[in-house]
């Protein structure tokens, strides 16, 4: 045996990420290359520094790629229907508030079946933590566009290249009232652990986009390489700008992409606003459910 | 079934590779800051090529390879150095 | 069990079926309502609105139907009972969500207050057009239960019995009121909460180990938990296995879908409820259900004065449709009539159950009003003609 080895502690420590995650389900579904597995990892990493109770940590996502997120966590999950992961979401939080609600589900689900939830939940500043990864692109179904493809972009349903405007994400969650907008890719593996860490901590309608490739549809139709060629792409290509305003952060096909935490402020959230409505008009006579009673008074 | 890469007494950190797991996306190579890792030329069963700990040496345990892989399927660590009794 | 009594307004009132079935979901223990507003369910989730501050309920008008019929269901994985309200149109919108809850066995209450159809229709009169959409309206091999309230009253006691059946089933159940019943306002009864009986859903509290979501006994009907109890479940509206889990195979869908149906099928004789009168020895028996059964009261007792033999079926629980009892009742009448305020829907299913062994006679109407009973005798003489 080397000499260089006699010294060294020999217990390797077994990968912490993997009690957060449903290890008899893997491997996962997602392709050589594709970027939800990283965000994954990055949630999970901020799970791990956040102090919550995982007991109580709630994971609804929607249909698509990155709605198979919720079925890989070892937490209370729910695969529920196209778009509806919000409502869902939404009824879970007011049963207990005591939860901490995530939503993580993919651009066409949230936004485009999902739009109107989006936008609602937003304007009520739902306690809801959205994490919503952007591969501009319906990829589970084989590669159609979605609201946030660019212009120029092909898709199978663009098959002579997208003319339709996109969405700007950030600019659509601050106008709708999210307390906490921030933008990063899959690519920006520390900034995003924070970023996540930070939209859980947050009380309200904290929302969290994370550019990530699609080498089997996006990048492949459109001739981008493959995920490392896209995550190069991110790297350098990302300007980060804390604090830009979301009018300017358009993506742009193989444009620049600003990056960073946008909006970070506060207002009250939809359960606050219920109870202390109530308190203030009703008093005594308010009855407040249990559990929204022990969310009050923890 | 993990790879252990082998650890030196320089290195500070080190890694660990589910071999089976991994899609040879590419990843952990490219990003990886001290650069020393490296796509293998052998195969995982699935016909891709995983990474392996080529410069093990230089090796800093910060994970960013743990962070960066989307199939779980390698993370660093940071080597628990003990002093050999004189 | 019993009803909680801070949500029990003992007492008589009068009061429509609409509020009426407010109160009764309020008996019941629902404490969560999402809701749309649309005419002529409207007054159901005002109701709500106004009492359940007081007794610990969390009311929210969502942005739609849609997103409704999932806040319900996520309200249920939070540990609530829930209910969502609705007429035709919105009832069209939630098909999706129905099916999720019949496959992720979810226990909730939709209330459709029926209204002339299709599409927009006739918003502010009375219709029975839903009725096979209650049953076959989503996609896909499932089961539910619907339950037919025919006056105020009913609306009350039948809304505690919709969340009960729920409960102990683990299925969404549809109260199937109609503009008429929902809107006349008539005496509600409102006993004491140690006199109204409550089911809850069978809770599992032990070792996390062993939990198996999906995994059932004799009875088909799994234990629930809900989130935030450590079990770290997962709910997917995929064919799943016993944990739960996603599973693509022909043998899991084989299985799951046969296990869904077979839950309710095995339980039928203990769901279906309907109310008979003079069926014994009748000629002709008319079946009936809702709104409808109250007009064809007045021509059973006209055909009576007539002297014929004319017995009354009035179904209370339309789906499961009570098979067994059509059957034996075609083998021993001449005709069974059935008035439906809709082109003709249950009148199918008696047909199916009675397989050529009576005359079936379809009393159909577009909706918009109620039957005229001069209507519904005339179909009763005619049904006897040529037996």
């Amino acid at each position: 045996m080397p000499e260089e080895l006699y010294d060294i502690e020999t217990t390797i420590p077994s990968n912490p990420i993997e009690e957060f995650l449903r290890m008899d389900r893997m491997p996962h579904i997602w392709c050589p290359g594709c970027g939800i597995g990283t965000t994954v990892n990055c949630f999970v990493r901020a799970l791990q520094t956040s102090g919550l109770d995982l007991d109580k940590v709630a994971v609804v996502s929607g249909i698509g790629c990155t709605g198979r997120v919720a079925g890989y966590m070892n937490l209370d999950s729910f695969h529920t229907t196209h778009g509806r992961a919000i409502p869902f979401a939404t009824g879970l939080k007011l049963a207990n508030p005591e939860l901490k609600v995530v939503v993580y589900s993919g651009d066409g689900d949230l936004t485009a079946i999902g739009g109107n939830h989006f936008i609602h939940a937003a304007r009520r500043n739902m306690d809801l933590t959205v994490i919503l990864i952007n591969n501009m692109i319906y990829g589970m179904t084989g590669g159609q566009a979605a609201p946030t493809t660019p212009v120029g972009a092909t898709a199978s349903t663009t098959p002579h290249g997208n003319f339709e405007e996109t969405f700007n994400l950030p600019f659509l969650a601050e106008s709708c009232g999210a307390v906490y907008v921030a933008r990063w890719t899959a690519h920006h593996v520390r900034h995003l652990t924070k970023s996540i860490k930070e939209a859980l901590a947050k009380k309200g309608f904290s929302f969290v986009e994370i550019l990530a490739p699609c080498p089997t549809l996006y990048s492949r139709r459109n001739k981008l390489g493959d995920g490392l060629d896209q995550m190069e792409f991110y790297r350098d290509n990302s300007e980060i700008k804390n604090g830009a305003d979301t009018k300017t952060v358009t993506l742009d096909f193989q444009g620049k992409i600003t990056v960073g935490k946008f909006v970070d402020k506060e207002r009250p959230t939809y359960i606050e606003a219920m109870n202390q409505h109530y308190q203030k008009k009703y008093g005594e006579r308010y009855v407040p459910s249990d559990e929204m009673r022990k969310h009050f008074h923890a | 079934m993990a790879q252990v890469a082998e650890q030196t007494k320089k290195a500070k950190g080190s890694v660990v590779i589910a071999a089976e797991r991994c899609k040879g996306c590419g990843f952990c190579v490219e990003f990886c800051p001290p650069e020393v890792l490296e796509l293998s030329t052998e195969y995982n069963s699935k016909g891709y090529h995983t990474p392996v700990l080529a410069k093990r040496d230089l090796c800093t345990g910060c994970d960013i390879c743990g962070m960066v892989c989307p199939d779980f399927a390698i993370y660093g660590y940071i080597i628990k150095k003990k002093t050999k009794e004189a | 069990m019993h009803a909680d009594p801070i949500g029990v307004l003992t007492g008589a009132h009068f009061i429509d079926g609409d509020h009426a079935c407010s109160e009764g979901a309020i008996a019941a223990g629902c404490r969560f309502v999402a809701g749309y507003p649309i005419t002529p369910s409207t007054e159901v989730v005002e109701r709500i609105a106004e009492r359940f501050p007081f007794v610990g309920g969390v009311f929210i008008q969502m942005e739609d139907e849609i997103a409704s019929s999932i806040a319900i269901q996520g309200a249920v994985w939070g540990g609530k009972k829930a209910m969502t309200v609705t007429s035709g149109p919105g009832f069209s919108l939630m098909m999706e969500h129905i099916g999720l809850a019949a496959m992720t066995e979810t226990p909730c209450v939709f209330v459709d207050v029926q209204r002339a159809g299709p599409s927009t229709g006739l918003p502010t009169m009375p219709a029975q057009g839903d009725m096979m959409q209650a049953r076959w309206g989503s996609h896909g091999d499932y089961q539910i239960i619907a339950i037919v309230p025919n006056s105020p009253q009913e609306c009350f006691d039948l809304t505690i019995h919709a969340f009960n059946l729920s409960e102990r089933y683990r299925v969404p159940v549809m109260m199937m009121m109609d503009e008429c019943v929902g809107h006349m306002i008539e005496r509600v009864v409102i006993p004491s909460a140690d006199k109204i009986e409550v089911h809850n859903r069978k809770v599992y509290d032990g070792p996390k180990e062993s939990y198996r979501a999906f995994e059932t006994g004799r009875d088909l009907v799994p234990s629930m938990v809900k989130a935030g109890d450590g079990y770290r479940i997962h709910v997917t509206g995929l064919t799943h296995d016993e944990k739960g889990y996603p599973d693509m195979s022909v043998s899991a869908q084989g299985k799951l879908v046969q296990r869904l149906m077979d839950k309710i099928r095995i339980h039928t004789d203990d769901i279906v409820m309907y109310k008979e009168e003079d069926v014994e020895g009748a000629d002709v028996v008319v079946v009936s259900f809702g709104i409808t059964s109250r007009t064809a009261i007045p021509a059973i007792e006209q055909a009576k004065a007539k002297g014929l033999k004319v017995g009354h079926l009035r179904l209370v629980v339309v789906w499961p449709f009570p098979e067994k009892r059509i059957r034996e009742l075609a083998g021993k009448v001449k005709s069974i009539v059935v008035p439906e305020l809709n082109m003709g829907q249950i009148v199918y299913e008696v047909e199916r159950c009675a397989a050529g062994k009576c005359n079936v006679v379809s009393v159909p109407h577009a909706g918009g009003t109620v039957h005229q009973p001069k209507d519904i005798f005339a179909a009763i003489e005619k049904s006897l003609r040529g037996t």
